[in-house]
């Protein structure tokens, strides 16, 4: 078995090999990040290495000054001990200055990873097909982005520099052990065995634990934003206390699972201070034998002792370390599982550009099923001019949303191509794609900023004069005019000030400011009044007089603009003509228009 | 940044005053915590007297020779370091369920006053915001009252009580010490008002950086479709640069207290060094009290190290307590009355009596967006709603379930004033589907009875309300979804198109069995034969309940008894159908579809 992509990303039981391929690609992602920044780990490392040895320096100066200085001042001379002081003045000083260099050094190293993650899963949340953002949910993908890299931080912030501070620390003290007295080595040396049995057991448990509290996260998190975006409804329907006891069992699962793992850490530190605490005593014993034996100094006791207690202090702060080492670790694993999921709408290897579109259109072959077995369309050609204006009329499930979607590549073709004055969409430049083939869908998207910013969405460098120009073709320039700062007003969050209507109008001017080769409506006009939609409507005669349009519209009215009109039912086209002929026939379309025009007044 | 801008920045209370607004959450865990407190000072101690017994042994046996005491010294030695790792194990036992317990509690009571906040809180603040403050807010509070306190207090505590120490060894070198760790404590104050002001900025940021986040996943398909990927990440891009510009502020705060706390005790030491041979060496002092002196420090030196963390670590969370409160301190206009009312005969009757509503930022200069409406609605009549985008529609049905409050005038069903009936009560009598349907991760069956709590699940009566509403809204294709009406929609389920939500969201409100159904536009999103075949089954419906309903459509009016015209916030007109399309040209000119230039004249 194989876990690819995000592919059982909530199981808890892992086999061997699938964490070992989980933990490969964790690896390799940590391993593109720390590339570009290695010069600077490098330095870091150098002055985090000279900075320790400063500081474990400390304690054998002061056995010297005991040692030395004390039987020379005895005698009247200071010079040692001058010495000896100096020096330890001179490496606090140093450590001091070098710890806080390497503060800066490692905060830019962290900060320029993190950077290189956001932006990475931020480009791969929108490489990534609609096809597994749907299946995936945005709670997930956004908890990807949030939490996880929250705890990548914490990992690169403090439990790093703990770590590796603390491995320094406590190599040089080994190492200043072993040249101050050997036999003291040894006994620290014999207390590394209970403290790997210890850090053993704790790793293995707590990966489990740390597992846990993530996947108990992010079922958190989206129930809190499904709450907080569907508020209205909430409210409506009164769902309030249900979902309070929903989200307090969530709350508890979380707590839970987060106490689990601290309670490992209630076990683990005192385990580690026990471990120390002991060796401090047996070196104590040991030394202090050799002290009246004449074999150790003084002085060395208290240096050897004083490493000795600091030799376990970092152990505490390495612990937390491992704190946020698992749940970075998780994290990471989770992220380079999103990461690892191949767009399915890839962008081409070797694009084709195409500088002016003309916008003729081409199904050739084309067989499309979700997910591979819920056909929606089973063998579909149809060629469209550049210039025309085709209306798709059809009941739902139809297959008129597929063919939209496939034409704007949020979709590819199981089977068969999709081309653009004969190119491919497969191969066309996106930049290319994206300007010269533009979808309006009911669904207008507004996001925070200004009601300009909005609309510049559609070109981005628009001059604000563009911009009006855009809103008054759609007629949504006298609702903008209205708003309290015009067209500098905040919309808000999810457009909560703007009305349905008026959001449509908004995504409307983008996409008169996109000024595309085609232009796609997928019920573009469904929210509108009908004096907007009249509006609309004369600004598209003008807009698509010399641009190909496919539009979706339930309501026939667009039809009278369109030059030609395709009726489809399971995913076939079952009529095809002028909106005059259809209407003049006795077909479906007749029908419905018949039925339609009665309903008008 | 949007959001911060149009939240008012609180006036800044001092660092304890605000952490102490935490008591009442904590109050339970407060013994438990106090426990632990004296868990870990205990361990202190006993940390502190370890030096006693090397000072008894250097100045003792091991001047004279004695060998026979090394035993007995390392032996006391051993108990004082097991007690010490045993009252550690103890601070943890103590600490550790009360933290995730107040955390917890936190995370109910903030994600409950969210719930009970009026939609126009929502509408201000981005749910990144909200999402940041209930999760890494409040985990950090947890780690704080569970760990940063208890150790903030028991380290100053350990620092005072081996100043004392100190002093007792000699009070020379115990000056020097405490002389050279002055800079230390005037740095730290420094450091408190710039790392407050940094953090901040820190968690405000990564809040918007969060909402950034939110927006490119929820929005996708527009980004998509225009090719704006590039263009978002450029502005994420310079969101993350400008967050990561503050993280090394943060840094460069961090690093100049880690320089200050490594510096002064180093210094101390090497002074110490000096004075303390200089001592020994004029009879001053006994080697083993030297040798004590320096053990006692070292035993300081990790709390003095730790202070600049832990300090930092409290600010973090008092700025994150700030912002807690900013959300817990909302008030909240739209609350039950104290003394509620009920309809004791419901039988629909919803009137509106002079009804103002205008947005509280909205400009002196603007007009209400409701401007004093006047409408009754007979008990089982149909109402539609009928005026241009943007003349107050969709505004007004929201007044009717307090989503919003009425500015002036006032709502009532039945005679009784909405504001006197408690929000479970009114929305309960009045049900509503929104144009924008939203879907909550759970089953068909649970989202369309989501307003029938009271049906036991899978009781007959709940699969027949189950049965005809997806009847009437014709959302047949249930059946159609892999495992029919137990499928799982919304966030976490299957995606449905626009259409679909909409008849799901249609049948939730039939379900909920109202005496008032008030529909924005049900039926936009469907296409001709679903809209006319829902429009001939809601008439079933509409027959005994008392509707509002906003429509565009001239097949959605003909649902209706009569119709109200809204124009600029103002019921223009009130009557059936073809009264209005006879006497009315604004009517006309909204509604028809027909010689759009023949009606535009009129309208000039």
């Amino acid at each position: 078995m194989s876990v690819t992509g995000v592919e059982g990303e909530e199981r808890g039981d892992y086999t061997r090999d699938e964490s070992r391929q989980i933990r490969a690609r964790s690896r390799r992602l940590l391993g593109s990040l720390l590339r570009p920044v290695r010069g600077r780990v490098i330095l870091t490392l150098f002055v985090v290495v000279v900075s320790t040895a400063a500081q474990v320096a400390g304690p054998a100066l002061i056995a010297l000054g005991i040692n030395e200085g004390l039987p020379a001042a005895l005698e009247g001379r200071f010079v040692p001990l001058g010495l000896a002081v100096g020096a330890y003045l001179v490496t606090g000083v140093l450590g001091a200055v070098l710890i806080a260099w390497y503060t800066m050094l490692s905060a830019r190293v962290s900060q320029a990873i993190l950077f290189d993650l956001r932006r990475r899963v931020f480009l791969h949340a929108q490489r990534l097909s609609l096809e597994f953002h749907e299946s995936y949910t945005s709670g997930r993908i956004i908890a990807r982005q949030t939490s996880d890299l929250e705890s990548i931080r914490e990992l690169l912030d403090s439990g790093l520099n703990g770590l590796v501070r603390g491995v320094l620390y406590m190599a040089f003290i080994g190492v200043a052990l072993v040249v101050f007295d050997p036999v003291s080595a040894l006994v620290i040396a014999a207390s590394l065995v209970p403290l790997a049995f210890l850090t053993r057991w704790f790793q293995t448990r707590s990966q489990r634990g740390f597992r846990a509290t993530r996947v108990a996260s992010a079922r958190l998190i989206v129930k809190f934003v499904e709450t907080m975006t569907g508020i209205r409804a909430v409210k409506a329907f009164r769902t309030e206390k249900r979902n309070d006891a929903e989200f307090g069992d969530l709350v508890e699962d979380y707590r839970d699972s987060n106490a689990k793992v601290i309670k490992l850490f209630g076990i683990f530190d005192p385990g580690l201070i026990l471990i120390g605490n002991t060796a401090v005593a047996v070196v104590l014993l040991v030394g202090g034998f050799r002290v009246i034996d004449g074999g150790l100094a003084i002085g060395s006791l208290l240096a050897v002792l004083l490493y000795t207690r600091r030799f376990f202090d970092p152990m505490e702060e390495m612990a937390m370390f491992y704190n946020s080492y698992q749940s970075a670790a998780a994290a990471l694993e989770k992220i380079s599982g999103v990461l690892e999921e191949e767009p399915s709408v890839p962008d081409p290897v070797d694009p084709v550009d195409l500088w002016t579109a003309r916008g003729a259109l081409d199904f050739r072959d084309v067989r499309f099923a979700y997910g591979g077995d819920r056909t929606v369309l089973p063998d579909f050609s149809l060629s469209i001019p550049a210039g025309q204006t085709v209306a798709l009329v059809g009941s739902t499930g139809a297959g008129k949303s597929t063919l939209a979607k496939l034409l704007a590549r949020f979709y590819d073709p199981t089977a068969g191509t999709v081309e653009l004055d004969g190119i491919d969409l497969r191969r066309l430049h996106p930049k290319d794609l994206r300007r010269a083939i533009v979808m309006v869908t009911q669904e207008a998207y507004l996001f925070s900023g200004s009601v300009a910013e909005n609309i510049a969405l559609g070109k981005p460098d628009a001059t604000i004069d563009e911009i009006v120009a855009a809103a008054r073709a759609v007629g949504a320039d006298t609702f903008i005019d209205k708003l309290p700062d015009g067209y500098d007003t905040d919309v808000n969050k999810r457009g909560g000030r703007v009305s349905a209507g008026q959001r449509q109008l908004l995504s409307f001017a983008r996409a008169f400011l996109a000024d595309p080769a085609v232009l796609i409506l997928d019920e573009a006009t469904a929210s509108l009044d009908i004096p907007s939609e009249r509006l609309v409507q004369e600004g598209l005669t003008t807009l698509l007089a010399d641009r190909t349009a496919i539009i979706i519209a339930h309501r026939l009215s667009t039809v009278s603009i369109a030059d030609r009109v395709l009726v489809m039912e399971h995913g076939t086209i079952v009529e095809d003509g002028t909106p005059a002929d259809l209407i003049a026939g006795t077909g479906r379309f007749s029908r419905l228009h018949a039925a339609w025009k009665d309903s008008l007044v | 940044m949007p959001d911060t801008s149009s939240v008012p920045t609180p006036t800044r209370a001092g660092t304890t005053r605000t952490l102490l607004r935490l008591l009442p959450f904590v109050r339970p865990a407060l013994p438990r915590i106090i426990l632990g407190m004296v868990a870990a000072l205990l361990a202190g101690l006993v940390a502190l007297g370890i030096p006693l017994v090397l000072q008894a042994l250097v100045d003792g046996p091991l001047a004279s020779g004695d060998s026979a005491q090394v035993w007995p010294a390392a032996i006391i030695v051993l108990v004082l370091g097991v007690l010490e790792a045993a009252f550690i194990m103890a601070r943890r036992f103590f600490v550790l369920t009360p933290g995730t317990h107040v955390e917890a509690h936190l995370r109910t009571t903030l994600y409950t006053k969210l719930q009970d906040l009026p939609v126009a809180f929502h509408d201000r603040w981005q749910s990144g915001q909200l999402l940041s403050r209930a999760m890494s807010d409040l985990g950090l509070i947890r780690r704080w009252l569970s760990f940063g306190v208890v150790l903030l207090i028991v380290n100053l505590v350990t620092i005072v009580v081996g100043a004392v120490v100190l002093f007792f060894w000699n009070w020379i070198l115990a000056l020097v010490f405490l002389v050279c760790s002055i800079p230390l404590w005037i740095y730290g104050y420094v450091f408190e008002q710039k790392y407050s002001v940094v953090a901040r900025r820190s968690q405000d940021q990564q809040g918007d950086l969060a909402t950034a986040v939110e927006e490119s996943v929820h929005g996708i398909r527009v980004l998509k479709a225009f090719g704006r990927g590039k263009h978002s990440l450029e502005k994420f891009t310079r969101q993350a640069d400008q967050l990561r510009g503050t993280e090394l502020d943060k840094a460069r705060a961090i690093a100049n207290i880690w320089l200050w706390l490594l510096l002064v005790p180093d210094v101390a030491f090497a002074l110490c060094l000096g004075g303390g041979v200089w001592l020994v060496a004029n009879d001053q002092m006994t080697g083993g009290a030297l040798v004590a002196f320096f053990a006692t420090a070292t035993v300081l030196r990790f709390p003095i190290e730790s202070i600049g963390f832990l300090l930092s670590m409290t600010f973090d969370t008092r700025t994150a307590v700030d912002r807690l409160f900013e959300v817990l301190d909302s008030p909240n206009p739209i609350t039950d009355p104290t003394d509620p009312a009920t309809v004791t005969e419901p039988r629909g009757r919803l009137t509106f009596e002079g009804v103002h509503f205008r947005y509280q930022d909205a400009g002196p200069d603007v007009p209400d967006l409701v401007d004093g409406v006047d409408l009754e609605l007979e008990p089982g009549e149909t109402m539609a709603l009928v005026g241009l985008t943007g003349s107050g529609k969709t505004t007004l049905t929201a007044l009717t379930t307090r989503l919003y409050d009425v500015t002036g005038g006032a709502i009532k069903l039945d005679g009784v004033d909405i504001r006197d009936l408690t929000r479970e009560e009114l929305r309960r009598r009045v049900a509503m589907a929104f144009e924008d349907a939203t879907l909550f991760s759970a089953s068909v069956r649970d989202n369309v009875l989501l307003g029938r709590p009271e049906l036991t699940p899978g009781s007959q009566e709940a699969d027949a309300v189950l049965a005809e509403a997806l009847e009437i809204a014709q959302a047949e294709f249930v059946a159609e979804l892999p495992d029919g009406e137990n499928t799982t929609v919304g966030e976490e389920g299957l995606s449905l198109s626009g259409g679909q939500r909409q008849r799901l969201a249609l049948a939730r409100a039939v379900a909920a069995a109202p005496s008032v159904l008030v529909l924005d536009d049900p039926l936009s999103a469907l296409d001709v034969d679903t809209e006319a075949r829902v429009e001939a089954a809601l008439r079933r419906v509409l027959a005994t309940t008392t509707a509002l309903i906003v429509a565009h459509r001239p097949s959605t009016v003909q649902l209706a008894d009569r119709v109200a015209l809204l124009q600029d916030g103002k019921v223009t007109a009130v009557g059936t159908h073809s009264q209005l399309l006879a006497t009315n040209d604004h009517y006309r000119y909204v509604i028809s579809s027909l010689e759009p230039d023949n009606t535009r004249e009129v309208e000039k």
